[in-house]
């Protein structure tokens, strides 16, 4: 009889889409234990052209990479993921946790990690960018966040934009419901950076450029 | 006492942009029978009862970037992730019932599903349901029985109540669409 975890090893290189086959074509990897949440992301990201593997535990996340110390006989080659979103808060193992696990892998300690969580607190944020993930992006998430992940891992210039966790903004008012209003599809960057490019860029390497230096990628303000 | 720690909706401005296609005069019949006048009417009627759902609070601004993900790959997407939305929820709000009906309740379990409600509610834009939790996750954390019991009944009451909504929405969709209309989008101009 063979496992669960077998089986979704024996299908995934013919699932994935080796980055090679469309120069635009983003393979992302989603887990969340909600439902809706992961219905939700996962039309986000294919209405951004990119594909999606999405699922429900931080266990199955490292069994679909190979992480789970399980023995397989396929290799792991062929597996391109360039982008792991994970949510934080789930049952058995967080967000967190996972992130240490894919940051201590060999094969996708470069593969930018980001963490999705409704609850805004700070050390928790911390702790999370300090042990390697790409950004901490708040919950609810909206196809502009997508889209500028999306232009960042196609190596699109510098993560930047409003939306982002800003520390002081944090200090001030832990888990206020700010509410708002929706941004549209590529919001104006309000920073003032010269190197900032909001609007989706054209990448014409085909090749990822993996997430470079350990620098915490906290926009200020002011 | 609960009513007062929930915030009025923020005042907002609507702009409906809508492809009002008709093209017979107002007085010809389409195929369904129905005239440009009556698809015209039903188009303002669902433009007024989804305004009123953003300005009651019903709905926030997720729910209007649920709708801009619906395409022609997916046109039921946001029907289909409100049902999802309804099906999670209804266990979860079972699980509470019974979790705070224990002997001894375990709060950090009862926050648990809270929590989950919480974030649901908030990826769909129920906004009044996700405030609800919020309040109720206060309680949690002060284990206050008596206070989480009512904040149940708060949540239960706002999850039908846009439940209630959500129907009604569909359903003058889902009229306007059999008639020959589109839906017209809707953007939150201010806030």
């Amino acid at each position: 009889m063979t496992m669960a975890g077998e089986i979704l090893r024996r299908q995934s290189p013919a699932e994935v889409d080796v980055c090679g086959g469309s120069a635009q074509e983003l393979h992302v990897l989603a887990v969340d234990d909600s439902l809706v949440d992961r219905k939700v992301i996962e039309k986000l990201l294919k209405r951004l052209s990119c594909k999606v593997t999405a699922v429900d535990s931080g266990l199955r996340a490292l069994q679909y990479l190979g992480l789970d110390g399980e023995k397989s006989s396929v290799g792991f080659d062929d597996l391109k993921v360039n982008l792991i979103m994970t949510d934080y808060s789930m049952p058995g193992m967080t967000g967190y946790e996972l992130l240490k696990k894919i940051k201590e892998s060999s094969a996708f300690r470069e593969t930018p990690v980001v963490i999705m969580s409704s609850e805004r607190i700070l050390a928790r944020i911390n702790r999370c960018l300090e042990e390697g993930a790409e950004e901490f992006l708040a919950k609810p998430v909206k196809l502009s966040d997508v889209e500028r992940l999306k232009n960042f891992v196609m190596g699109g210039g510098e993560v930047c934009s409003d939306r982002r966790i800003n520390k002081r903004r944090l200090e001030e008012n832990n888990d206020r419901d700010d509410g708002h209003a929706p941004s549209p599809v590529s919001p104006p960057c309000s920073c003032d950076r010269a190197a900032c490019t909001s609007s989706s860029s054209d990448s014409s390497s085909p090749s990822i450029a993996p997430s470079s230096s350990k620098r915490l990628k906290i926009h200020h303000q002011g | 006492m609960l009513e007062s720690l929930f915030s009025t909706p923020k005042i907002c401005q609507f702009k409906a942009t809508s492809s009002f296609v008709t093209p017979h005069t107002p007085l010809s019949l389409n195929r369904q029978g129905t005239t440009g006048m009556e698809v015209g009417q039903m188009q303002r009627r669902l433009v007024e009862f989804t305004k009123s759902l953003f300005m009651e609070g019903f709905l926030d601004g997720q729910f209007l970037q649920l709708q801009q993900l619906q395409d022609e790959s997916n046109p039921d997407f946001v029907v289909e992730v409100v049902s999802l939305f309804f099906q999670d929820s209804e266990k979860l709000l079972n699980d509470l019932t019974l979790a705070l009906e224990q002997q001894n309740v375990d709060f950090k379990r009862v926050d648990a599903h809270v929590h989950q409600l919480k974030g649901s509610s908030s990826s769909i834009g129920a906004q009044r349901v996700k405030n609800a939790c919020v309040v109720f996750r206060n309680f949690c954390e002060e284990q206050n029985l008596e206070g989480c019991m009512r904040c149940l009944q708060q949540v239960k009451q706002e999850f039908y109540l846009v439940k209630n909504k959500f129907e009604t929405l569909f359903t003058l969709e889902q009229q306007l669409v059999a008639a020959g209309g589109s839906i017209p989008t809707m953007e939150i101009t201010s806030f």
